[in-house]
């Protein structure tokens, strides 16, 4: 082979390699976006229903309830202006608390109840996790809008 | 008073570092002697000052005084001693105090351990290092002062968060920014090759230890952070695709690259540029980490626009830097093509194609860590990108990487054929899909996740076997100790590494496999049965710790109707912070770990206790033990050595005249 067409094969076959993975990447990445939505949008049905995403608020002061098995919790999340109820089974994080910020993962019923999967309570000085305080922010925005 | 000293030693360590980035460089470039050997004498004042300035810091906190405001807010009187030290840098201010010293630290011994290197080299490489080290102490300097005063005083500090408290956290900052911030030492040097135009095997060969060092600690710190999140974040996961992780990930992911292309270039010549262009985005990634993690971008990119001093001055930094060694590169490397000539099918090329998947990886976690950061910046709305999309990426992409990673070692420098190669790698290859399927029915969890795995391991191990044996043939009929001495610790290094990732490729699959976890509901006398052990719940009593209160959980293990071990799960209430907190208990085992916290308590006697059996995680462990351990047999090969004791009658003889 010619030193020239020895370079193109060897170009060729990394480009051929480079494009495939860019391309499973890409595909990967539309397949696993998880997106965020306040109380109030899952409220006016602008969350999806049988694709997971994230809910973020306060925990509602004295809606943390056990059932009798034990294991399955229930709770609701609002932004003060929407509650949402969630059910969940397992252990709550240490930091999950009434009355304080939490962000959660699952699946939207039809029946309007949130099944989380995942409870996330971030682990940094800031107590209130971020996307917990964006919603609140927004339902305080909203209600004053209304005012005006 | 100590305060203002330490903040006066680390204005005059920023005064020795702009010393040590400028005289060097200009006297390289009017190659006066005089000039150039002022960047090593900077570098050790700066060292000493930087030394100074963090003592004091430290003493500070040791003896709370609360009228430091880092000292007010990350300690407390009743902090145990270790946590007043390590608190120092569990904060951002300390922390940078710690990367600008341990910069301090790797420059100084770049000269002490390359006096071989040519004088305007060395000059160069003390003066990028110096403009590095500038940014960083000015950075700290103007926009986060760790002297800074609290004035009135306050009595009582806020204290260590708790998570930090912890001997993980003690090794984990200071093993990371080892690695982190020796790719810096690469980093310079192919600025230095840049600005000199000189570029050649030697070049790759000073880079190399240099290279592998800052990895091996890398690697360490890596593996002690994921373990520290395994048992103290009490979810039982080791790894979570967080940012945070993210951002010490791919320095490591780039810099195997850069170790594995500087290998081709120091024996071949080849891949000149892209290992220039592996050594400059290596060190931006760990630029991009130190972005990443001390900006706050991750809390809340709002967070940033708030108060945006600290963020804006970092991110010009990584700009700056970024930018102009690839103006520098992109001006200058045309002129270093050339360099040996390869085929498709020889080392050179499978190390080719490993790199550029390495590459592509890196890329797609790069994508995954700041496209949330982007869309949120833009306000285009909010999304995460959750493990399932790392783990669709990384498996598929990293399993022809772990199978040329043991292909390449039988296939010959420059041109080979594909027949000798199927001959030599064919039936391993055959046989480890074999026992990749056998044992994942054996395990009983047949998935084609595990079977991968399996096989990928068994692959591993098989070629790890073959490679050896091959080299023991190497030189028939001399004695078993001369036959090891003939091998270099290069080779060593290369084969002890690649057999970590077979074992920790055991780890990860088994885990993934096999792993069992329950939360039961327990009051005292209560028992619960999980993989073969019966847990039998004693009740929790109280207790109190230095600076925190706790719960302490009784938990009597039996293996069968044996008495096995008994296990002391908390759960903590740190008085200070006011924040609670998990302490797991953990029975450490070859095959599997016991893991047991508790949940919440539901009554006066009941807890709801999690319990979970990790089979094989501590072979993830010893996978990182082992790689970190070829890290090391590699760094030490003895041509290193015999460089610089070759080069040293040349620098006298050029002394003297």
């Amino acid at each position: 082979m010619k030193p020239r067409s020895k370079r193109l094969l060897l170009l060729g076959s990394a480009g051929a390699l480079l494009i495939g993975a860019v391309a499973l990447v890409l595909t990967a990445f539309q397949q696993n976006l998880v997106f965020f939505h306040t109380p109030s949008e899952v409220a006016e049905g602008k969350a999806p229903q049988e694709r997971a995403f994230r809910i973020g608020g306060l925990v509602e002061e004295g809606s943390i309830m056990r059932e009798d098995d034990g294991y399955t919790v229930r709770f609701a999340i609002t932004d003060t202006a929407h509650v949402i109820p969630v059910t969940y089974r397992g252990s709550l994080p240490a930091m999950f608390q009434e009355g304080k910020g939490a962000v959660v993962q699952g699946i939207l019923g039809e029946d309007g109840l949130f099944r989380a999967t995942e409870l996330l309570a971030k682990h940094d000085e800031n107590y209130m996790p971020v996307e917990a305080q964006f919603a609140l922010d927004q339902a305080h925005k909203a209600q004053q809008t209304v005012q005006y | 008073m100590i305060a203002e000293l330490g903040h006066f030693a680390l204005i005059l360590a920023l005064v020795l570092s702009i010393v040590q980035a400028i005289v060097p460089m200009v006297g390289a470039a009017k190659n006066r002697i005089a000039l150039m050997s002022v960047g090593r004498s900077a570098a050790h004042g700066q060292l000493l000052f930087i030394v100074i300035s963090y003592v004091l810091l430290t003493y500070a906190f040791i003896t709370s005084d609360f009228s430091v405001k880092l000292a007010a807010s990350h300690s407390h009187t009743q902090t145990p001693l270790i946590y007043k030290i390590t608190g120092v840098w569990g904060n951002h201010e300390g922390s940078l105090l710690l990367w600008a010293m341990t910069l301090s630290v790797w420059t100084v011994a770049v000269s002490i351990f390359s006096r071989s290197l040519p004088e305007a080299f060395m000059a160069r490489v003390m003066g990028v290092l110096g403009w590095i080290s500038a940014g960083f102490i000015s950075f700290t300097l103007f926009t986060s002062n760790p002297f800074e005063r609290l004035l009135p005083a306050v009595a009582e500090g806020r204290d260590l968060n708790p998570l930090l408290q912890d001997p993980g956290m003690i090794i984990h900052p200071p093993l990371l920014y080892m690695g982190y911030v020796g790719f810096s030492v690469a980093f310079a040097f192919a600025i230095a090759a840049l600005l000199t135009g000189r570029f050649d095997a030697a070049w790759a060969r000073w880079s190399r230890p240099w290279t592998t060092v800052a990895w091996i600690f890398l690697t360490a710190g890596i593996a002690v952070g994921s373990g520290w999140a395994y048992y103290e974040l009490g979810w039982g996961g080791w790894w979570f695709w967080d940012p945070v992780e993210n951002a010490s990930f791919m320095p490591w992911l780039l810099g195997t690259a850069l170790m594995h292309s500087l290998a081709v270039t120091e024996k071949r010549g080849a891949f000149r540029s892209w290992t220039l262009l592996l050594a400059i985005s290596t060190f931006s990634m760990s630029l991009l980490g130190t972005f990443l993690v001390r900006s706050g971008v991750i809390t809340s990119v709002h967070a940033f626009a708030v108060d945006p001093a600290r963020g804006l001055y970092i991110l010009a930094l990584l700009v700056l830097v970024i930018g102009i060694s690839l103006v520098l590169f992109a001006w200058r490397a045309p002129k270093l093509a050339g360099g040996g000539s390869f085929d498709l099918v020889s080392r050179d090329s499978s190390l080719l194609a490993n790199n550029v998947l390495l590459a592509v990886v890196t890329g797609a976690v790069l994508l995954g860590t700041l496209y949330p950061l982007f869309m949120d910046a833009l306000n285009l709305g909010k999304i995460s990108v959750g493990p399932p999309y790392f783990e669709a990426v990384f498996v598929p992409l990293m399993a022809p990487v772990v199978i040329l990673m043991m292909v390449g070692p039988f296939v010959r420098w420059k041109r080979d054929g594909v027949a000798r190669i199927v001959r030599k790698v064919g039936p391993g290859l055959l046989l480890s899909v074999v026992i990749g399927v056998g044992w994942a029915f054996a395990i009983g969890h047949v998935t084609w996740r595990t079977v991968l795995g399996l096989s990928l391991a068994a692959w591993v191990l098989l070629a790890s076997a073959k490679l050896l044996q091959e080299r023991f043939a190497d030189r028939p009929g001399t004695a078993l100790a001369v036959r090891l001495r003939g091998i270099p610790g290069g080779w060593w290094g290369m084969w002890i590494a690649h057999l970590g990732i077979g074992i920790f490729i055991i780890g990860v699959t088994m885990i993934g496999s096999l792993e069992s976890h329950i939360d039961v509901r327990m009051s005292e006398g209560q028992r619960a049965e999980l993989g073969g052990y019966t847990f039998v719940f004693r009740g929790a009593k109280f207790v109190e710790g230095p600076n925190y209160e706790a719960a302490r959980g009784l938990i009597e293990v039996f293996r069968g109707d044996r008495p096995w071990t008994t296990m002391t799960p908390e759960k903590r209430f740190y008085v200070a912070s006011a924040m609670p907190m998990t302490q797991v208990s953990l029975d450490i085992g070859p095959f599997r770990d016991l893991y047991v916290s508790l949940g919440d308590q539901l009554d006066a006697e009941t807890w709801l206790v999690n319990l979970h059996i990790k089979p094989f995680i501590s072979w993830i462990w010893a996978g990182c033990v082992l790689m970190g351990l070829g890290g090391i047999f590699a760094a030490s090969d003895r041509r290193y050595r015999r460089l610089a004791e070759r080069a040293a009658p040349a620098d006298a003889a050029r002394q003297a005249g």
